[in-house]
C-alpha cells in the first residue's frame, strides 16, 4: 500500500497549501471514490456469484482501503470509521476466515451506500454530515466477529485482520489472495536489473545523469551507453506499460473542453477544404503535397476528437446489476441479468440521456415482468428469471433491447385498465388491435401494476421513458408474448452532433435528409418516369410494390417553381416519419455523408421544414430537412397497413368514429364522399370499353381476376352521375381477401383530419356526413355498399367456366 | 449607452447606428443560403467560422426599397440573447461619438415599421443618425 502512504505524506505537506488547492484535492478524491464505489458494487455482485474469486476480492479490498487511507488525512473521521470496520471484515474474507454470504454482501453493499452518502455530503458542504452509521458499524463488527469457516484454509495468525491493510504482503504462501495485490508500478530500472539486462550500477549511473539534468528517459540513456540492447528496453517498457493498467493510462477531461475542441476541429476541416480547393487551381507540387498531408491529418484528428466523446454503453449498464439485485430481493423473485454488447459506443450526451429511461425499463422488467418464484414454478419455468440487455449497432443507430422471460403483457388487461381509468372509450377499446393496445403503456397516467410498489407502478414512467427517448431522436417499441416474455426495443442515434445524411438537391440547392428517416431510394426512368406517378387530383401517389405511396415534391414544399413534369428521370426518396411513409421527389441525389448538425437561430422557428443546418465540405450551408415537418405540411399519411389488416370490416366501420382519420375524398355526381383510406387497397382507372357484364354485375378483368363493380351513385342514391364513355375511376376494396371495385366519378384528395359525424339523412351505404374542406361530405359505409356483391362468387372456378 | 459610441451604416439614403457594444463584428459580403418558407425578411444563413448565423435583410425589415440588383450587402453581426444575428446593410460607416443632448425621439419623417424599430435620432451636423433597437429588430413578426 505504498501508494496510499505516499498520498498520506503528500497530504501533510500540502496542509499549508491555499484552500482552493485542498478543495481541488478533495474534489479529485471524491471523483475517484465515486468511481471506485461504482466498481465496488459490481465487484461485490461478482463476488457473490463466485466467492472464490480472489482477484475481485482484492479489488474490493483496495477500494475500501484507499478510501479509508485518503479520508484519514483529510480528517473525515466518520468516513474513516465506517471504512475501517468494513476493511476489517474484508480482511477476514481475504484471509479465507470467512466466506461471502448474502448477509455479508448486503452489509458491504450498505457500506458502499453509506460511504456514498457521506461523500455527497462532503461534496455539498465540504464536511461530512452527521449521518448515524452505528447500526451499520455494529452489523459489520458482528459479521467480522463471526466464526471462521471450518475449511482447510490455513489461518493466518501473524497478522490481525485489522492490520491487513497496512501490511498485505506479509505471508504470500499462506494467503495466496495477496498475489493480486496491486503493486506500485515497477520502475524500469528495477525491471531491467531483475531481468539481468542491466547492472544496478548502470542504472544508478543513468539515474544520476537524469538528476543532473539529462532529460532523456532512463531506457534511452542506457541504450546510448550501450549498456542495454534497444529491443530489450522496448520489451521491458511494454511490460511496464501493461502493469500500469487502465487506471493510469486514462485521464479525466472536462466535456466542455471536448466540445470546444470539436468546434475547433470543425473549423479546421473547413479551412482544410478551402486549401485543398486552392491546390487544384494552383499546381505547385510542394504546396500540393503539404496540403495533402494536412488533409489526411485533419481527417484523422476529426475522427479522433469525435471518438473522445464516445463511451461504451457499459458505463450506464454497470449500475444495473445492483439495481436488479436489490429490486429482485425486495420483490421476492430471482433474476439473472445478462448483458451483451457492453462495448457498443455512443456519444456521451446520449449516454446521459438514456440512463434514466433504461434504468426504468429494467426496473419495470424486474418488478412487473419477471414473476415471483412460485408463479414461475407453477408455469413450468426455471425459478430464476432471465433479463437480457443487448446493445448493437445497426444502420448508423444503436439498438438496445431489454428482454425478460416473464409473464408478458396482456393487451386485454391493458385495455380494461385504460378503460377503467378513462383513458379510452369503450368503443376505442373495442376497435383496438393488440399492437395498439400495447402502446397504451406509454400513456401518461397509466400503470398496470396490481399493487403499487416503491419502485414502479406509480403511473409515471413509461410515458416519461418514451418522451425522453424521443427527445434524442430515438424510438421505443414493445413486443410481448403472454407467458413467454416482453422485449422493449430502443433505437437511438449514435450521436446527436454528427449524423449520417443523404444529400439531395432541389433547384440547385442542397438539402440533407437524416438517414434515420430514410427507407429506400426509387429511380424512375423513361416510360416509368412519365407515368409512374399517378396524379389523383392533387394527391399524387406511386405504387411501391403494390402499395400506394403518397408523393410529395420537394420543389413544391420549398416553394420553388416546379420544373416541367416531363423529366426523364424521377428520383423518389422513400421516407418514414412517425410511422407514416411517403415518397419525396427530389431533383437529384448526391451522396450520403456525415454531417454536423447545427441548430437554426430562433428567428427560423416557424421554418418547420428544417431540423437544422450543416456546413458542407465547401463551406456552404445545407439545410437539414425535418421529415416529420414535411409530412405534416404536406399532410401525407399513408395507410397503416398493419392496422387495417388487423381489423375486421366491422372494426373499420366503427373506427370511423375515432379521432383522426385518413380519408380518400371522391366525387360522385355533384356530391363529395369520403372513405377511410384504410378501406382502400388500390386506386385503379379502367377504360370504359373494358366493361363486361357477369352475374348481374358490371365487371372488369383485373390482375387475372374478375373484379365486380358497384357504382357508388347507384349505391347511395345519388343520381345524375355521368355514365359516359370516359375512363372509370375505381376504388378497390377487399372483402374476405377478394377485390370489389367501387366506381366513382373522380378521385379528389387524400386528407387527414378529425371526423365529426352527423347522422345524415339515413340513406343506405352512409355512416353519416361530415364537413370536410368546407364542404358537406358523405362518409361511406363501404361494407354496406358492397354488401350485395359476393366477390367470392366471381372467383369460383365454376363461375369462370360458365 | 454610457460611451455613446455607435457603429454606423447606410441603408438606402438613411444612416443608422447600433450601439458599439451590441456589434460583434462587421464582415464583407458572404454567400447566403436561402431558407425556403421562412420569414421574408430572412435573407438566408451565413457561415460565420463554422457557426450558422441568420441574416436579416434590414432593408426589408424596415420596409425600405429593395437593394438594387448586383449590389452586395455587408454584414453587421450583432449579439442577441438568442445568439448572433447578421444584419444586411448597404455600406458600413464609421464608429461615431455622439453628444447626448442632440438626441430626439423619432422624427415624423420616418414612417411605417421603421418608427417602431427606431428609438430616436442624433442630429449630426450633416445628417440624422437613426438609432436602431436591435432587440425589436430581431424579433420578427409572425408570418404566414
Amino acid at each position: 500500500m505504498g501508494a496510499a502512504r505516499g498520498r498520506r505524506s503528500g497530504g501533510r505537506s500540502s496542509e499549508a497549501a491555499p484552500v482552493s488547492e485542498i478543495d481541488e484535492i478533495v474534489g479529485e478524491f471524491l471523483v475517484e471514490s465515486y468511481e471506485n464505489l461504482d466498481r465496488y458494487d459490481e465487484d461485490l455482485l461478482a463476488l457473490e456469484r463466485d466467492p472464490k474469486d480472489t482477484e475481485v476480492l482484492g479489488s474490493i479490498f483496495r477500494t475500501i482501503h484507499t478510501i479509508k487511507g485518503t479520508c484519514g488525512f483529510f480528517g473525515f473521521a466518520n468516513l474513516e470509521a465506517v471504512s475501517h470496520v468494513a476493511e476489517n471484515l474484508l480482511g477476514k474474507l481475504r484471509e479465507g476466515e470467512l466466506v461471502v454470504t448474502k448477509e455479508i454482501a448486503n452489509a458491504l453493499l450498505a457500506t458502499g451506500d453509506a460511504l456514498r452518502g457521506m461523500l455527497s455530503d462532503i461534496e455539498a458542504t465540504g464536511e461530512e454530515g452527521e449521518r448515524d452509521n452505528a447500526d451499520l458499524v455494529a452489523t459489520l463488527e458482528r459479521l467480522h466477529a463471526g466464526a471462521p469457516v471450518a475449511d482447510d484454509v490455513p489461518v493466518v495468525t501473524e497478522a490481525p485482520a485489522s492490520d491487513v491493510g497496512e501490511d498485505v504482503a506479509i505471508d504470500e504462501d499462506a494467503a495466496p489472495v495477496t498475489d493480486d495485490e496491486e503493486p506500485p508500478t515497477p520502475r524500469l530500472g528495477d525491471l531491467l536489473i531483475e531481468q539481468g539486462l542491466a547492472t544496478p550500477e548502470d542504472v544508478a549511473l543513468a539515474l544520476h545523469a537524469q538528476e543532473l539534468g539529462d532529460k532523456r528517459p532512463l531506457g534511452e540513456i542506457l541504450m546510448d551507453q550501450s549498456k542495454t540492447p534497444a529491443d530489450e528496453v522496448d520489451q521491458v517498457l511494454a511490460s511496464q506499460a501493461n502493469a500500469r493498467g487502465l487506471a493510469e493510462s486514462s485521464i479525466r477531461v472536462d466535456v466542455g473542453l471536448l466540445d470546444e475542441l470539436m468546434n475547433l476541429v470543425g473549423e479546421l476541416v473547413l479551412a482544410r477544404n478551402q486549401i485543398v480547393q486552392l491546390v487544384t487551381e494552383d499546381q505547385d507540387s510542394s504546396f500540393a503535397s503539404a496540403s495533402q498531408r494536412l488533409n489526411l491529418i485533419t481527417t484523422e484528428l476529426q475522427e479522433g476528437v469525435m471518438k473522445t466523446r464516445m463511451q461504451p454503453i457499459g458505463n450506464v449498464w454497470n449500475k444495473l446489476p445492483r439495481v436488479v439485485r436489490d429490486l429482485a430481493l425486495s420483490c421476492g423473485n430471482q433474476v439473472e441479468l445478462v448483458m451483451e454488447g457492453q462495448e457498443t459506443e455512443l456519444d456521451k450526451t446520449i449516454i446521459e440521456a438514456i440512463k434514466d429511461p433504461l434504468t426504468h425499463l429494467v426496473r419495470n422488467a424486474v418488478d412487473h415482468g419477471i414473476e415471483p418464484v412460485e408463479r414461475r414454478i407453477a408455469a413450468g419455468k426455471p425459478e430464476t428469471g432471465r433479463l437480457v440487455l443487448r446493445a448493437y449497432h445497426e444502420g448508423g443507430q444503436v439498438n438496445i433491447e431489454i428482454a425478460d422471460d416473464g409473464a408478458g403483457i396482456d393487451p386485454t388487461r391493458l385495455k380494461a385498465k385504460a378503460l377503467e381509468k378513462g383513458l379510452i372509450t369503450a368503443q376505442q377499446a373495442g376497435n383496438m388491435g393488440e399492437r395498439e393496445a400495447l402502446q397504451l403503456i406509454f400513456n401518461a397516467g397509466f400503470s398496470t401494476a396490481a399493487k403499487v410498489t416503491n419502485v414502479s407502478g406509480r403511473g409515471v414512467g413509461m410515458d416519461v421513458v418514451r418522451t425522453n427517448i424521443e427527445r434524442i431522436g430515438g424510438t421505443v417499441d414493445v413486443h410481448t408474448e403472454l407467458g413467454v416474455g416482453t422485449t422493449f426495443k430502443v433505437r437511438i442515434p449514435l450521436t446527436l452532433a454528427i449524423i449520417p445524411a443523404l444529400v439531395v438537391t432541389s433547384q440547385g440547392d442542397r438539402f440533407a435528409i437524416p438517414q434515420l428517416n430514410l427507407l429506400e431510394l426509387v429511380r424512375l426512368e423513361g416510360e416509368q418516369a412519365r407515368n409512374g406517378i399517378e396524379l389523383l387530383h392533387g394527391a399524387p401517389v406511386y405504387r411501391l410494390r403494390g402499395r400506394l405511396l403518397p408523393i410529395v415534391r420537394l420543389d413544391d414544399e420549398l416553394d420553388h417553381t416546379r420544373r416541367d413534369d416531363g423529366r426523364e428521370v424521377i428520383n423518389i426518396v422513400v421516407l418514414q416519419a412517425d410511422g407514416h411513409q411517403f415518397g419525396l421527389v427530389v431533383d437529384d441525389i448526391s451522396d450520403t455523408q456525415e454531417i454536423v448538425v447545427k441548430p437554426l437561430g430562433g428567428h427560423l422557428k416557424d421554418a418547420t421544414l428544417f431540423a437544422g443546418a450543416a456546413i458542407m465540405g465547401d463551406g456552404r450551408i445545407a439545410l437539414i430537412l425535418d421529415v416529420l415537418g414535411i409530412a405534416q405540411r404536406a399532410r401525407v399519411v399513408s395507410q397503416a397497413r398493419e392496422r387495417s389488416s388487423a381489423l375486421s370490416d366491422q372494426d373499420v366501420v366503427a373506427a370511423v368514429d375515432s379521432d383522426r382519420q385518413t380519408l380518400l375524398l371522391v366525387g360522385v355526381g355533384d356530391r363529395r364522399a369520403a372513405v377511410a383510406l384504410s378501406e382502400v387497397s388500390r386506386l385503379e382507372t379502367f377504360d370504359a370499353s373494358t366493361l363486361e357484364w357477369a352475374g348481374g354485375h358490371e365487371v372488369v378483368q383485373y390482375r387475372d381476376e374478375i373484379l365486380p363493380l358497384v357504382r357508388l351513385g347507384d349505391a347511395i342514391g345519388v343520381y345524375g352521375t355521368t355514365a359516359g364513355e370516359g375512363p372509370l375511376e375505381v376504388v378497390v376494396h377487399q372483402v374476405g381477401g377478394r377485390p370489389v371495385g367501387i366506381v366513382v366519378d373522380s378521385i379528389l384528395d387524400i386528407i387527414e383530419q378529425e371526423l365529426h359525424l352527423d347522422d345524415g339523412d339515413g340513406r343506405p351505404g352512409l355512416l353519416g356526413s361530415a364537413v370536410i374542406q368546407d364542404r358537406v361530405t358523405d362518409v361511406l359505409d363501404v361494407a354496406a355498399i358492397v354488401a350485395n356483391v359476393d366477390p367470392a362468387r366471381f372467383a369460383s372456378d365454376a363461375f369462370l367456366g360458365a | 449607452m454610457a460611451d455613446n459610441e455607435y457603429c454606423t451604416f447606410r441603408l438606402d439614403r438613411l444612416t443608422f447606428g447600433i450601439e458599439v457594444h451590441q456589434v460583434q463584428e462587421v464582415i464583407r459580403p458572404q454567400p447566403l443560403t436561402g431558407v425556403p418558407r421562412s420569414n421574408s425578411v430572412v435573407a438566408g444563413l451565413i457561415n460565420l467560422r463554422g457557426q450558422i448565423v441568420t441574416a436579416i435583410d434590414l432593408r426589408k425589415r424596415l420596409e425600405l426599397p429593395e437593394r438594387p440588383e448586383g449590389e452586395e450587402a455587408m454584414n453587421v453581426v450583432v449579439r442577441t440573447p438568442e445568439g448572433e444575428v447578421s444584419f444586411l446593410v448597404d455600406e458600413i460607416g464609421d464608429v461615431v461619438h455622439v453628444d447626448e443632448t442632440t438626441f430626439e425621439t423619432p422624427p415624423d419623417t420616418v414612417q411605417g415599421i421603421a418608427r417602431e424599430l427606431i428609438t430616436g435620432a442624433y442630429k449630426l451636423e450633416d445628417r440624422l443618425l437613426l438609432i436602431l433597437d436591435v432587440l425589436k429588430t430581431v424579433q420578427l413578426p409572425a408570418t404566414v
